[in-house]
């Protein structure tokens, strides 16, 4: 039997297990939600901005005339079999179809993205495809909403602006605004090979104020802030309550702190002496320098503890979803399990024991 | 002609972004070109989408190996662009319910907010999550304590990840808390080495790039690094 065989006949066997989960039971992957309605009226006019705008106060649902909708809130299943069991055929918790959909395409991702451990396969690039487009279109709308309409058509048409998508902007005109509008339309002439000579003029702004932006912030705040942080006196005193400790505190003087403030001080200088490449690594320089890839090697080494701690973590994140979430084999934040009726259960079983229960 | 035009355009800029930096009355000016910035990264975006469709749309029409990935990738940008300009699915701000545009992109059950919890969210967290097992068995055939500065890495790695574990934990738990030992234990041992070593270590890392970044921020201002303006220079 081919390979191709195997893996048709073990994705064939893990959807019908998945049929068998899902339309057995509990079922698996479903998310509850809660509607909210809201209904406002308008009352009157208020002034905004030296402008007479419509005021709207909240109404009840239902009212005539009024601007109604609704939004839904995720709840934990508990919450709808709660709601159930006090009112059969409730309306007020209900399964979301669209989230549930969700669930349902989170988790083939990424399952997809697992894949790859086995080796690199249509699935995987198939997800990889998906997450290309939308993070594409996803910082786009972002860089959209956040900064081009309020920024560049907020000061341009603010009327315009203010009365379709975003209300609470202060109308003002400022036409400054063109310049980067002009910028940024002569990036775009990049993509004509014709005038793409144009595009290295707001090219060479991106990078000008980027340089000069960076040059301010890492020399304010990494160059001087950390040089400050090194530079401070050795002999640490202990803290107040400390003082007379049994921790090697003595005369005031912490020892502790004051060698922890030497060691910084030394792996500081060192370190720095180990990257000053205009002076060659020998003698007293070399010595300094070692003790320098010392301690850059315990960073590393930390370093890559931390981060591989931080993937693990991740990876117990997912397969959290995935089946918590998605598959519904357990249930650590107990979202299923609703609370009394277990405990109504246990106690059920206890009678004959005096005293115990929960 | 434009490539002197650029350097004294990249000149200005940087200057006055410095500038502002340090002189309270110009703040306003480096404010403004931070916002001009912006607006300018901003429409860099439709720069980017032009290209990726380009790139994508002429690997569709000469059917490249793998277009069908590209047809995906095109639909899969083309239906987020969508929902998330015309805010499909978004509810009105409670306080201007007259303007059904005003609800925020990512609002809690918009169609935006589908695609980024379910689609972005899921696959970047699960490809990061990937990382675990590739930088763990990397470690596992590079890591050699060959010599004294492989050996410290090994162990700093080593105590950090007991140090976090549970593991870690109950192995060193038969040191007192609160005797003269107890830094011994794994979870201090960590923290120390955080503190202390990497402390230091990051610190010179960091002094080391930040002069790096003045230096290479002045040689650009300055127009002696003009390599962003691409090839000849």
């Amino acid at each position: 039997m081919n390979q191709k065989k195997t893996w048709t006949i073990i994705l064939v066997l893990a959807a019908v297990l998945l049929a068998i989960r899902s339309f057995t039971g509990p079922g698996m992957a479903k998310v509850f939600v809660e509607d909210q309605r809201f209904a406002f009226k308008q009352a009157g006019e208020k002034e905004v901005d030296g402008a007479m705008k419509p005021a709207f106060e909240a109404v009840a649902p239902g009212t005539e005339g009024a601007i109604e909708w609704t939004t839904e809130s995720e709840v934990p299943p508990r919450a709808y079999y709660a709601a159930e069991a006090a009112s059969p055929g409730q309306s007020a918790i209900h399964l979301s179809t669209s989230r549930t959909i969700g669930v349902w395409v989170a988790a083939l991702l990424t399952l997809f993205i697992f894949s790859f451990l086995y080796r690199d396969n249509p699935l995987y690039k198939f997800a990889e495809a998906t997450i290309v487009g939308v993070s594409a279109a996803y910082w786009g709308i972002v860089g959209f909403w956040d900064t081009l309409m309020p920024k560049l058509f907020g000061a341009i048409v603010p009327a315009i602006v203010t009365a379709n998508f975003m209300p609470g902007l202060k109308e003002e005109y400022n036409f400054w605004i063109l310049v980067p509008a002009a910028l940024g339309i002569m990036l775009l002439c990049r993509l004509n090979r014709s005038v793409a000579a144009v595009s290295v003029i707001p090219l060479a702004f991106i990078v000008g104020t980027t340089s000069g932006l960076k040059f301010v912030s890492y020399v304010e705040s990494d160059l001087l802030a950390q040089t400050a942080s090194t530079m401070k006196p050795l002999l640490v005193a202990a803290p107040a309550l400390a003082t007379g400790a049994a921790d090697g505190t003595a005369n005031g003087l912490s020892l502790g702190l004051s060698i922890k403030q030497a060691l910084i001080f030394v792996g500081v200088v060192s370190g720095l002496v180990y990257f000053f490449f205009s002076v060659e690594h020998k003698g007293i320089v070399g010595k300094t320098a070692r003790v320098g890839i010392w301690y850059l090697m315990i960073t590393f080494g930390a370093a890559f503890g931390f981060t591989v701690m931080g993937r693990i973590a991740l990876f117990a994140a997912r397969c959290e979803f995935i089946f918590d979430d998605w598959l519904w084999l357990i249930d650590p934040t107990e979202k299923r399990v609703v609370v009394e009726a277990a405990v109504a259960s246990v106690n059920a079983l206890l009678p004959v024991l005096p005293g115990v229960g929960l | 002609m434009s490539r002197q035009l650029a350097i004294i355009v990249t000149l200005v800029a940087g200057v006055l972004m410095v500038v502002s930096g340090f002189i309270k009355p110009t703040q306003g000016w480096g404010e403004d070109a931070a916002e001009w910035f912006n607006i300018l990264a901003a429409m860099a975006f439709v720069l980017g989408a032009a290209n990726l469709a380009k790139v994508h749309l002429s690997k569709i029409s000469s059917r490249d190996a793998g277009w069908g990935f590209s047809a995906v990738t095109l639909l899969a940008f083309a239906v987020t662009l969508a929902v998330g300009l015309f805010k499909v699915g978004v509810n009105p701000m409670p306080a201007f319910p007259d303007v059904p545009m005003s609800g925020g992109k990512d609002a809690e059950g918009s169609a935006f907010w589908w695609v980024y919890t379910y689609v972005l969210s899921s696959i970047t967290a699960t490809m990061f999550s990937l990382l675990a097992f590739y930088v763990a068995s990397a470690a596992f055939r590079a890591f050699r304590a060959k010599n004294t500065e492989a050996t410290l890495l090994l162990v700093a790695a080593f105590i950090v990840l007991l140090g976090r574990t549970f593991a870690g934990v109950v192995l060193t738990g038969w040191i007192p808390a609160d005797s003269d030992w107890a830094f011994l234990r794994f979870e201090n041992l960590s923290t120390t080495i955080f503190e202390v070593f990497a402390s230091a270590g990051n610190r010179a890392i960091i002094i080391g790039i930040a002069l790096g970044v003045a230096a290479t921020s002045l040689k650009i201002i300055l127009g002696i690094d003009r390599s962003y303006m691409g090839s000849g220079d």
